[in-house]
């Protein structure tokens, strides 16, 4: 179920701008993986570039290769849609559909690839997505409502939850607790711990105790100057990332003394 | 002036705090509105001159200036001005609304008189005095009005969806220079396009009612075009990638989630459409024609449509004048209702569909 990403000497372009350089790394399964560094530094856009979300903005592609368990991502004839349907991903700010329920949220993305089953299936889905998503406690009773009158904590919960509902392989998450209060916060990173067992997650935070707290290794990219390419600057478990960090570089953002 | 009203003791600030300030009771306004209503009266009728509307106005300018001035001199001028903004913001308001309400009562009390079940059952034909009835006109306009729009619906929703999800460069903006041109088209150069069109087409001197709808939804397209453009434009492109992100294709996401969250407002935006196509008269006068009979088969002979109907029964009368002229007012008011019913039904729609919001 949960599947490793490998990446080399890989670029990506916004047209003719070149975003982030050269970046190759092994991304575990069955772990959470962290994308820190300060902003504009292209840890999104990678991040993007997983599930092939970056090609949404006109005139972006990559060069080099990314896999995924060995099998290229941008190979050709590689089609987007069926590389979203395995990858998974939770946006900055929750967005469930306004025109649907909760529960349809969590069917979303059954439902709109066709997937027939019987409504007790559904249900079943829907329980176990919720659950999984630590939701259903609080929706169980008003699963007809619709999704945009929960708060903003239990939204992207409900994000979450229609993002594990498609069973990915990997879930990918761009800042999803930076709308958020503390303690929705917190219960998201525990989500986090528990999906850990199944999926390969990879989050991408502006925090940098929250890193510290949910994952079991960092990436620090970093940006020479405006214009310039993002780069990946190290990597390593997060212990050793937070203590012993091998590049002045990354010493000093994460000790605050940047720039 | 009668109306100078002093400032008042009881709007002086009590001295110990500073952030207080002088305010006029709501009274004073009544006051000088009604004082100034009375010395325009009066001079006016001194003076021998004007009507009522004359008096009014005099009332209005003399109300603005006046009031102006004892709030200056009470109030200071930030409150005066703010003062000044909000009556000329509901003087032009008042005076906006004066055509609606004349137009709405002129054709109320007009229509009225015939405004009987005979009116919706009986066509002309062979009448020729009093009594007969708009029955085919009723009918023609449905017809046309209807045809057109299921013409202009999906042209206009695909152009507008092709604009706004997947055109780029050279043709989606010369698809919208030439929506742009359509809009201003003069709806009788319509009448002639549909009418030589079906000229070419069909031989001479084709007029029928799929004539009459197709030089409707040449004018009927580029609204319809502009105001979904829009409206799918505003869809937050978040709902996009979180479709995307299901792996969900982009077809699929426009006609599920784009379309869905939008369709509020698209179904208003084809109404309003619809409201202004409704009352056309000059291409249908030559694209479709005049009849005094029920036709309901749009794809043979000329049909009667009410804003034709209205114009023929006031511009051409019989003898005596005054049973046509009744019918025209009551056309009027026909095709007023008839816009007016589908106003609602498309708030009803649009209130029906629109995006689930707020907590239970």
């Amino acid at each position: 179920m949960s599947k490793r990403i490998e990446a080399k000497n890989l670029d990506i372009y916004y047209g003719k701008f070149k975003a982030v350089e050269d970046v190759s790394m092994v991304i575990e399964p069955r772990a959470v993986t962290a994308f820190i560094g300060p902003s504009g530094c292209g840890k999104s856009t990678f991040l993007r570039s997983l599930n092939r979300m970056h090609e949404v903005i006109n005139g972006a592609y990559v060069e080099g290769e990314l896999l995924l368990d060995g099998h290229d991502l941008y190979g050709p004839g590689v089609d987007p849609v069926n590389v979203r349907r395995q990858i998974g991903m939770v946006f900055q700010r929750p967005n469930p559909f306004p025109t649907m329920s909760i529960k349809e949220n969590v069917l979303a993305g059954l439902r709109l690839n066709n997937k027939r089953m019987p409504g007790r299936e559904q249900d079943e889905v829907c329980e176990k997505a919720l659950r999984g998503a630590n939701l259903w406690e609080e929706v169980k009773n008003r699963l007809d409502l619709p999704g945009s009158g929960l708060s903003g904590g239990q939204q992207q919960r409900l994000c979450i939850a229609r993002a594990i509902a498609m069973a990915p392989d990997v879930l990918l998450m761009d800042e999803p607790c930076s709308a958020l209060d503390p303690i929705s916060t917190l219960a998201i990173e525990d989500l986090i711990q528990e999906l850990k067992a199944n999926y390969t997650i990879v989050i991408v935070t502006h925090n940098m105790q929250q890193a510290a707290r949910v994952s079991d290794s960092t990436a620090f990219f970093n940006i020479a100057g405006t214009g310039a390419p993002g780069k990946l600057i190290e990597m390593g478990p997060t212990e050793q990332i937070f203590s012993t960090p091998e590049k002045q570089e990354t010493e000093n953002y994460i000790t605050g003394r940047f720039g | 002036m009668s109306t100078a009203t002093a400032p008042r003791q009881s709007a002086q600030a009590p001295v110990d705090n500073p952030l207080t300030a002088g305010q006029l009771p709501s009274w004073v306004t009544i006051a000088v509105g009604v004082a100034a209503l009375a010395v325009s009266a009066l001079v006016f009728t001194l003076l021998d001159t004007g009507g009522i509307a004359l008096i009014v106005v005099g009332a209005v300018v003399l109300f603005l200036v006046v009031m102006h001035i004892i709030s200056l001199a009470v109030e200071g001028s930030r409150r005066a001005v703010d003062r000044l903004a909000k009556h000329v913001v509901v003087t032009m308001f008042l005076l906006a609304l004066l055509p609606l309400i004349s137009v709405t009562w002129t054709a109320l009390s007009h229509g009225i008189n015939r405004l009987d079940p005979e009116f919706f059952t009986y066509s002309m034909r062979n009448v020729v005095g009093a009594g007969g009835g708009a029955a085919h006109a009723v009918w023609g306009t449905l017809i046309i009005t209807g045809i057109a729009t299921l013409i202009s619906v999906p042209i206009g929703l695909l152009t507008a969806v092709y604009l706004a999800e997947y055109g780029r460069g050279a043709l989606a903006r010369s698809i919208t220079f030439f929506v742009d041109v359509m809009t201003g088209i003069p709806s009788i150069v319509a009448g002639l396009f549909a009418y030589a069109l079906f000229t070419l087409v069909f031989g001479p001197g084709t007029i029928n009612g799929i004539a009459g709808a197709v030089a409707l939804s040449v004018l009927m397209i580029p609204v319809v075009v502009r105001s979904t453009e829009e409206l799918l434009r505003i869809v937050p492109n978040e709902l996009r990638e979180a479709s995307y992100a299901l792996g969900v294709p982009k077809w699929k996401t426009i006609m599920r989630i784009v379309i869905p969250t939008a369709v509020s407002g698209i179904v208003a935006g084809v109404i309003l459409a619809l409201a202004r196509i409704m009352g056309e008269t000059a291409p249908l006068m030559i694209a479709a024609g005049f009849t005094q009979s029920m036709n309901t088969n749009p794809f043979s002979g000329q049909m009667m449509t009410l804003p034709v109907f209205v114009f023929d029964s006031y511009a051409r009368p019989g003898i005596p004048r005054e049973p046509f002229w009744d019918r025209a007012w009551t056309g009027s008011l026909t095709l007023i209702l008839i816009v007016m019913l589908l106003n609602l039904a498309g708030r009803f729609i649009a209130k029906r569909f629109a995006p689930k919001t707020g907590r239970k």
